[in-house]
C-alpha cells in the first residue's frame, strides 16, 4: 500500500515491477500511467501542476480506502507528480492488484476517475503563447457517478 | 483562521494563503464578507459555480460550517491524473 506525491520522476516501469513482485499471491495486477500530452500544434513547453500539500496525502489516501472497501484489493499503488512535467513526462499513475482481474480493472478506473476531480491538483499548460489553466470537463464530473 | 488559495484563484488575489478575523459561520457567509472587500476579490469570487471549497483539508459544499475550522481553501474544479 502507498500514496507517493512527489516532484522527482519515477519509472513506471520499475514501480510497477516492484508492484508485481510484492503481490504474489493475488494473480491479478492491472496498471494506468497518464503521460504528458503534447500541445496539438506541439507548442507546449512544460506543464505546471500545483498542489494543495496539507490536503494531497490525505485525499489520495481516502480515495485508495475507498476503493478498497468496494473491491477485494490486496495491493493499491498511486505515484502523482507536482511541479513542472514536459510533453512525454509520466505524470501520475495507479496499480491495484487483486485476486479477481474485473476488481483490479474496475478499481484501477475507479481511483483515475476520482484522482482526476477529487485530489487537488491544477494543471497549468505553459507554451510559446502564454499560459492557461486547464478546464474541468463536465465528462470528468460525470464520470464519478457510475460508481 | 487561514483562508489560502489555488490556482487561478490565487492568480486573481496575487496572494496564496492570509489570516481572516471572521465572524462567518459558512464558507457562504465567508466568501460574501472576501467578496465585499475590493475588485480582486468580487472578481476572483464573481462565479461560485466555477469555484471549490475545502475546510480543514476536506472537501465541502458552500453551505457547510466554518465554526471553530482553522483552514478554509478556495479552488478551482481539480484537474488531476
Amino acid at each position: 500500500m502507498a500514496v507517493r506525491v512527489q516532484e522527482a520522476p519515477f519509472g513506471a516501469g520499475d514501480e510497477l515491477d516492484k508492484f508485481t513482485a510484492g503481490a504474489a499471491g493475488s494473480g491479478a495486477v492491472v496498471s494506468f500511467t497518464g503521460v504528458t500530452r503534447d500541445a496539438e500544434d506541439g507548442s507546449l513547453d512544460h506543464m505546471l501542476i500545483e498542489h494543495y500539500p496539507a490536503m494531497t496525502q490525505k485525499a489520495l489516501e481516502q480515495i485508495e480506502a475507498d476503493a478498497r472497501a468496494r473491491w477485494p484489493l490486496d495491493d493499491v499503488l498511486i505515484i502523482h507528480r507536482f511541479g513542472v512535467l514536459r510533453a512525454q513526462d509520466q505524470i501520475m499513475m495507479v496499480a491495484t492488484a487483486s485476486r479477481h482481474r474485473v476488481a483490479a480493472f474496475e478499481a484501477a478506473e475507479f481511483l483515475m476517475d476520482y484522482l482526476k476531480s477529487r485530489a487537488p491538483f491544477w494543471k497549468k499548460e505553459v507554451t510559446q503563447d502564454g499560459a492557461d489553466w486547464v478546464a474541468s470537463k463536465d465528462e470528468d464530473e460525470q464520470a464519478l457517478n457510475r460508481w | 483562521m487561514q483562508v489560502v488559495y489555488f490556482a487561478w484563484v490565487r492568480e486573481r488575489l496575487g496572494l496564496a494563503k492570509e489570516t481572516v478575523e471572521t465572524t462567518a459561520t459558512t464558507v457562504t457567509e465567508l466568501v460574501a464578507e472576501l467578496a465585499a472587500r475590493d475588485e480582486r476579490y468580487a472578481f476572483a469570487f464573481s462565479d461560485i459555480s466555477a469555484l471549490r471549497c475545502a475546510v480543514d483539508q476536506e472537501l465541502v459544499e458552500f453551505d457547510a460550517s466554518i465554526t471553530g475550522a482553522s483552514e478554509v481553501a478556495f479552488f478551482p474544479p481539480m484537474t488531476g491524473g
